[in-house]
């Protein structure tokens, strides 16, 4: 392991020329979509990363503004698309909190439920793609085994295996499916048997401890400064989980705890993550035995209006905190309407923490910040 | 019984009868030469089709299934593709080195083969200097991967040649040392007289642990030569899209890719002749019967056996292990296995010269 400061210090004696700039991206295999980044090098050794953003931007806020309130939440799936559900309890949870609508106890386990499938889900798609730019294809296989049996569950669900569109104000749009807790229960049974699989091949890989550890170091203050959120600041030691800081549904009800590891390196954006896919296992467990009777959409306005005002809530998404703002006049639609993007923020950090190190830290440090550009772009 | 030596000494035998000996020996070099050709592009198939499958039964897959039986002509139908593609050359590339760097890689490959002993007396060349030979010529492919990497007038293939040249040049040391350790354990550097000298037993078994220490410094060092995951730096897909083959396309890719197959059956051929004896039976001290049920076992298949088992090792290591660090790659050879194999190399001249090997 090298020590970072003493590479910076190097690096800034030397002047712009030897300096080689790389666009890497609109089209990488290791930007996971259409991220641009522009890289001055210094042989290998990094400079400084620029990102340009808005080769997927769709202007969505804009859109959700000559949406009504029924319809804005699912278009909030295609930001985020790997925590779409959770996107659509944003928004839910936004318009039920501004025309105090009741949500039947049954619409809000399953909600719960399904965020934490949801989010595991989505961690384990990260597992996949982060061990890919770190150059090891198979565990992105392994990781995708569990995974699939999420999807099912979703597709089962809903009928969508990736954009969910379950929630509708007041509750979800139908029942679940008849076998959902004893085709949840498998997936927990399946996870746990295997999760010792990826301790195996990736969390004590010497080679992956010595390419992670060390690695894009975030400090406490740093990540606050830069506005991370979700496992990239709770790796550095921030507590800010909103699951526990502003319990939404019933996560009051339910025990779980808010994985905090104070490295601040890639690797402990990686044990975050790997860490919370096990808390999300036990909320389920909690709540999958005791999902109450009863409606599962509670009773609303056939026409939703947000009363004038403005309006904010958070969720936590699988790569941190989601707001909705709503600016509302009154009418059927939000007059105006601002994201905040988990990934955008997150992004923000990758100069600071890649400064310095090499071309192969780019990919560990982009990798644990876990971007996924439609939630930067929106 | 079946032995590829039956089959030499007799077309040998049958040329010098019909023809005068200066046109016997040419038509004897374009028989090798055709001959060398054809097992390079039935390994190149061979041996894609095998990792495809290997990757795909290390990763809870099938694999290559739909054509032929069992996906088995998966590879032709690749070849196919690749050769009905246009190979395009950039703009502002130097189109001379451009065009030529394949064939470097791949003559390269090709010369490689010369000295390696497929059966019992089935050799191309039995050179008396074979393993100095084959160690200055497998250095020379670094040239052809720089050729390529500057000659494509893109950035990431010159970070990749750059990488790979100083990868390959650093581990051709360990790689060699490790050779060596056999070398001084035979007396001898003809490859043939390696092979003798494991008749009553390989290396690996005989070199008590020097030997085996020589051989996982071997198996590491061309995993890193032949830039092979986790080495693969060169290529290094998630950071610099395809290194030094960015801009290749159609034959001309394919012709890397077939080098990078041909240098794996060729350094895994070399670590069999060294340390499992090449064609060599297993034999086992005075259990008659067993020594004589192996002997019936063709050389040549003892060979290739060995040799494929070493393909599958490397193979393994690919699709298990992550990527190193440009500068954990070199921090491993010049810090660790370069040390380690300067002392082995100490260890194993002691042990040669007060004869405590079997």
């Amino acid at each position: 392991m090298y020590n970072q400061t003493e590479i910076i210090k190097d690096t800034s004696e030397l002047g712009a020329e030897g300096e080689l700039v790389i666009n890497m991206g609109p089209q990488h295999p290791a930007t996971h979509g259409v991220l641009h980044l522009v890289v001055t090098l210094n042989g290998e050794t990094i400079k400084k990363i620029e990102p340009h953003l808005g080769y997927i931007h769709r202007s969505i806020e804009k859109m959700c503004e000559s949406l009504t309130y029924r319809q804005f939440i699912y278009v909030t799936s295609r930001m985020d698309y790997l925590s779409s559900h959770i996107n659509n309890l944003g928004c839910a949870l936004l318009v039920e909190k501004g025309m105090q609508i009741e949500v039947p106890d049954r619409a809000k386990y399953i909600r719960v439920i399904l965020s934490e499938l949801t989010r595991i889900a989505s961690h384990e798609l990260w597992l996949g793609a982060m061990a890919m730019d770190l150059g090891a294809f198979t565990p992105f296989f392994y990781a995708f085994r569990e995974r699939e049996m999420i999807t099912d569950i979703m597709e089962d669900t809903c009928g969508a295996r990736l954009t969910m569109n379950y929630i509708v104000p007041g509750g979800l749009m139908y029942d679940i499916h008849p076998d959902f807790q004893k085709k949840v229960k498998a997936f927990i049974t399946q996870f746990k048997s295997k999760v010792t699989e990826y301790e195996d091949l990736v969390t004590n890989n010497v080679i992956f401890q010595s390419r992670t550890k060390g690695v894009g170091i975030l400090s406490a203050e740093d990540a606050i400064s830069y506005g991370c959120t979700g496992p990239v600041a709770r790796a550095s030691g921030v507590s800010c989980d909103i699951r526990k800081i502003y319990p939404y549904e019933v996560y009051d009800k339910v025990e779980f705890d808010e994985v905090i590891e104070t490295a601040g390196d890639s690797f402990a954006r990686y044990i975050v993550r790997v860490k919370e896919m096990n808390q999300s296992i036990r909320i389920i467990e909690q709540l999958i035995d005791n999902i109450p009777e009863g409606d599962f959409v509670g009773k609303t306005k056939n026409v939703l209006k947000l009363p004038k005002g403005e309006f904010y809530t958070r969720v936590e998404t699988a790569r941190g905190e989601f707001g909705v703002y709503v600016v509302s006049e009154g009418g059927t639609t939000p007059h105006r309407i601002k994201f905040r993007s988990p990934g955008f923020s997150n992004l923000s950090a990758l100069n600071h923490i890649s400064v310095g190190s090499k071309i192969g830290d780019l990919m560990a440090s982009m990798g644990t910040l876990d971007l996924v550009i439609p939630d930067i772009d929106r | 019984m079946f032995s590829l030596e039956g089959i030499t000494t007799s077309v040998q035998d049958w040329l010098f009868m019909k023809f005068n000996p200066t046109m016997a020996l040419a038509m004897e070099c374009v028989i090798v030469i055709l001959l060398s050709i054809s097992l390079f592009a039935i390994l190149g198939l061979v041996l894609v089709l095998m990792e495809r499958k290997v990757a795909a039964h290390i990763q809870i897959r099938l694999g290559p299934n739909r054509v032929g039986p069992g996906g088995m002509f998966q590879t032709v139908a690749d070849t196919l593709k690749l050769i009905m593609k246009e190979g395009l050359v950039p703009d502002m590339a130097d189109k001379f080195l451009f065009n030529l760097a394949p064939f470097v890689v791949m003559m390269v490959g090709m010369l490689l083969l010369a000295p390696i002993a497929f059966a019992k007396n089935f050799q191309i060349w039995d050179i008396n200097i074979g393993v100095l030979y084959i160690s200055s010529v497998s250095s020379l492919s670094v040239i052809g991967i720089l050729m390529a990497g500057w000659a494509s007038n893109n950035k990431y293939s010159l970070l990749g040649a750059m990488r790979s040249g100083a990868q390959i040049v650093s581990y051709e040391l360990s790689a060699g040392f490790a050779v060596l350790t056999i070398v001084v354990l035979t007396g001898s550097l003809q490859l043939s007289d390696i092979i003798k000298a494991q008749e009553n037993g390989w290396w690996i078994f005989k070199g008590h642990i020097p030997a085996l220490i020589a051989f996982v410094l071997y198996i590491i060092a061309v995993t890193a030569e032949t830039n092979r995951a986790p080495f693969d730096l060169a290529e290094a897909e998630s950071e610099l899209t395809a290194g030094f083959h960015t801009e290749y396309s159609g034959m001309r890719f394919a012709l890397f890719f077939l080098a990078e197959y041909i240098n794996i059956f060729i350094v895994c051929a070399i670590g069999a002749t060294l340390f499992f004896g090449g064609w060599m039976p297993l034999h086992i001290g005075h259990w008659e019967s067993f020594n004589h049920i192996m002997d019936y076992i063709p050389s040549s298949v003892w060979f290739m056996g060995k040799t494929f088992f070493l393909i599958f090792l490397i193979m393994w290591f690919r699709w298990t292990f992550p990527r190193l660090r440009v500068d954990q790659l070199l921090n491993l050879e010049w810090k660790y296995l370069l040390p380690i194999s300067l002392f082995n190399l100490l260890l194993v001249a002691i042990i040669a010269i007060l004869g405590w090997h079997f």
